[in-house]
């Protein structure tokens, strides 16, 4: 990135020494993690590039987007609708939670047995080196665990413009009607924060922006079917942490040229490991920028991760919303009934995500699943026990893994992981 | 001349090396300590010894891959074959080493089906043990032996290393019998294995692999706690190099 986004940085509040560390060692990683990879699609250059400008040109179109008057809202949460936002004419992105930041700070105000996730999205705060965060005009937290619906009670005294959405814990009626509600709450919200009504057209052509976004990932995952995998569960993993950040247009457009590529590559049997490789499905906790520990350690193992049942994944993007409305109120319900299938391990029951597991590892071909749990992360470490059982009465061996974003038990993983890959064999 | 395939396993505390011919006999075995500098200590290992193909396994097998262009096994499918090698039909192991410590079940076919491993800290391990006989005043050596002598056991709470050292330094403050404190902390190792091995087996023998099995106080209170029998090979620290040296004779497609 060059030199010339100082001044931005700097204009944005950032801690200039902190983030050159920051940046340095994202750099670092993304050469020895992505850039070394063999074989990769022609395409990837293009979320090479995004990531390479990730906290510089993309910083510049947001605030040169802001100084047209337009709004930007940070989320740390697939439950924030972004058609909703789009509609009300704000840009929505994902803000930063993948990477141990100011760690010492964190522990001063959250517990130390508390998610990663959390902690570093408290890290990237405390340590003023999320520029996404600071461009902000409102930050949107979500009531999902518990760790995090305690967490926006100290964050609100961190920054001015946190928003609290309440969500369902189960799928009834009842909350059907609270996400509704909640959903229409945060309409009237964005739409006073930008001083745009949201109306049918500009709400209908939101759904159909986002949709778009969706599909282009549904046909890259599509592609991900085949053996051998044309592209490797790293880079596809990448494609989904971008749907983030990135303009959603041309987002969509990347990601469907990259499948173009991939369609000739199957056709033509060229794959980024050799057929027959053992095929992972990972499934559990979201995977944000840059946490990108447990794929590299899995692709360095000889597998090839073949699907995420993960909120950076198909869990976040499988569903499109209906089109079909005609009325704001017609496409609001459409936007809820979308979200309310998300399966995250917060509702309980949570039978659909069980079944999804299932479903996504027939249809990826999946060898074994890997589920990844982060520490502390109570819901989803509950549900790792059962999903674990029932995939392995389907004789799907399954392995749980509990990590965090330390390198500390690289060791350790590292055994666990090619002894489960040598299983598969 | 019959041909000769190696087999290093570099574990935390101790480097073992099998050479085995063609039928898979044991010709050479080796031992040395690992130290602070694994290569130097597996270099000097392999010497003078004669093999035309190895396979590294342990946790600096990775390493050796590196400096011997060679091939690699994680410990878990390693200590598999070589514990079937000596005991064919079994379908459990138990494998506690000076890090860590596995529990691994097999398919009848010899497969690997499922495995647990202790994360991050050496709680359950070896090294747990040779530190506690160290404050105890105990060689590593006899320290089952003497815990076996014990009449009766003292219970110990911590199962961390350092935790449990200073309940053990209080309990001889209190002047209570250094063995039933020993016994007290074998127990506690036991059941945290024990638990480990009904969480991959059900029923059927085990087969007790790493430097611990060959602690009798271990192997014994295992069996019991377990209701299971415990068979252990002649030197269970051995199976893991056995085992690659086995995987290195049949791989037959890399050279």
């Amino acid at each position: 990135m060059s030199e010339d986004y100082r001044e931005m940085w700097q204009s944005l509040g950032l801690d200039l020494a902190g983030h050159d560390a920051l940046l340095g060692v994202l750099g670092g990683a993304y050469q020895d993690i992505f850039l070394s990879q063999k074989n990769r699609p022609a395409g990837m250059a293009y979320f090479d590039f995004v990531m390479s400008e990730v906290h510089g040109l993309r910083i510049r179109e947001l605030l040169d987007e802001k100084k047209a008057g337009r709004k930007i809202i940070g989320s740390y949460c697939v439950f924030v609708p972004e058609e909703i936002v789009l509609a009300a004419n704000a840009t929505l992105v994902g803000l930063c939670s993948g990477a141990d930041f100011a760690m010492s700070e964190v522990e001063k105000l959250l517990p130390r047995n508390t998610c990663a996730l959390i902690k570093s999205s408290f890290g990237f705060k405390l340590g003023k080196v999320c520029p996404y965060l600071e461009s902000a005009d409102m930050i949107v937290g979500e009531n999902t665990c518990d760790g995090k619906k305690k967490a926006y009670e100290s964050l609100g005294h961190l920054v001015d413009n946190l928003y609290v959405m309440d969500l369902p814990q189960v799928k009834s009626d009842h909350g059907r009607a609270l996400l509704k509600s909640e959903y229409l709450r945060f309409k009237t919200e964005v739409e006073n924060l930008t001083g745009v009504a949201i109306t049918p057209e500009s709400l209908r052509e939101a759904i159909q922006t986002v949709n778009k976004k969706r599909a282009a990932i549904h046909r890259l995952s599509a592609l991900r079917k085949a053996d051998p995998a044309p592209i490797s569960g790293l880079d596809a993993l990448l494609a989904n942490q971008v749907f983030f950040y990135d303009n959603p247009a041309r987002f969509t457009d990347s990601v469907n040229k990259i499948c173009d590529e991939l369609e000739t590559r199957v056709a033509e049997k060229n794959g980024v490991f050799p057929a027959k490789a053992p095929r992972i499905l990972i499934s559990g906790c979201p995977m944000a920028v840059p946490n990108w520990k447990l794929p590299f350690v899995i692709e360095t193992s000889g597998a090839v991760i073949v699907g995420e049942e993960s909120c950076v994944g198909e869990r976040g993007t499988r569903n499109l919303t209906a089109e079909s409305g005609n009325s704001v109120s017609e496409m609001m319900d459409a936007i809820v009934d979308r979200y309310y299938q998300v399966d995250c391990a917060i509702f309980t029951p949570n039978p659909d995500r069980l079944n999804h597991i299932r479903e996504m590892a027939a249809a990826y071909h999946a060898d074994g699943v890997i589920h990844y749990g982060l520490q502390f992360c109570q819901p989803y470490l509950m549900e790792s026990i059962p999903v674990e059982k029932a995939l392995e009465e389907k004789n799907i061996p399954t392995l749980r893994i509990e990590t965090d974003y330390s390198m500390e038990d690289m060791g350790q993983l590292k055994t666990r992981i090619e002894a489960f890959v040598e299983q598969l064999r | 001349m019959q041909k000769r395939f190696a087999g290093i396993d570099i574990g935390s505390r101790t480097i073992e090396l099998v050479v085995v011919d063609e039928s898979g006999k044991i010709v050479t075995s080796l031992q040395a300590d690992t130290g602070f500098d694994p290569m130097t200590a597996a270099k000097a290992l392999i010497h003078d010894v004669p093999y035309d193909r190895i396979m590294a396994t342990g946790y600096g097998r990775n390493l050796f891959e590196i400096s011997f262009d060679t091939q690699t096994v994680t410990e878990i499918k390693a200590h598999a074959i070589g514990a079937r090698a000596f005991f064919p039909d079994v379908l459990a192991l138990l494998d506690i080493g000076g890090q860590d410590s596995k529990a691994i079940s097999l398919f009848e076919s010899g497969k690997v089906k499922k495995f647990e491993m202790n994360d991050r800290c050496a709680a359950g391990t070896g090294k747990f043990l040779e530190i506690m006989a160290k404050t105890l005043g105990f060689d590593i050596e006899s320290f089952g032996r003497e815990a076996l002598l014990a009449e009766k056991e003292l219970s110990i709470s911590s199962m961390c290393t350092v935790f449990a050292e200073s309940e053990v330094t209080s309990l001889i403050a209190k002047g209570k019998n250094r063995r039933e404190i020993a016994r007290g902390l074998h127990t506690s190792v036991i059941k945290r294995a024990a638990g480990m091995i009904n969480r991959v087996s059900s029923d059927g023998d085990i087969v007790f692999t790493g430097g611990v099995a060959k602690n009798p106080c271990m192997r014994h209170f295992l069996a019991e706690t377990l209701g299971r029998t415990v068979l252990a090979p002649e030197d269970p620290q051995l199976v893991g190099a056995f085992g690659a040296a086995l995987l290195a004779r049949d791989i037959r497609d890399i050279m």
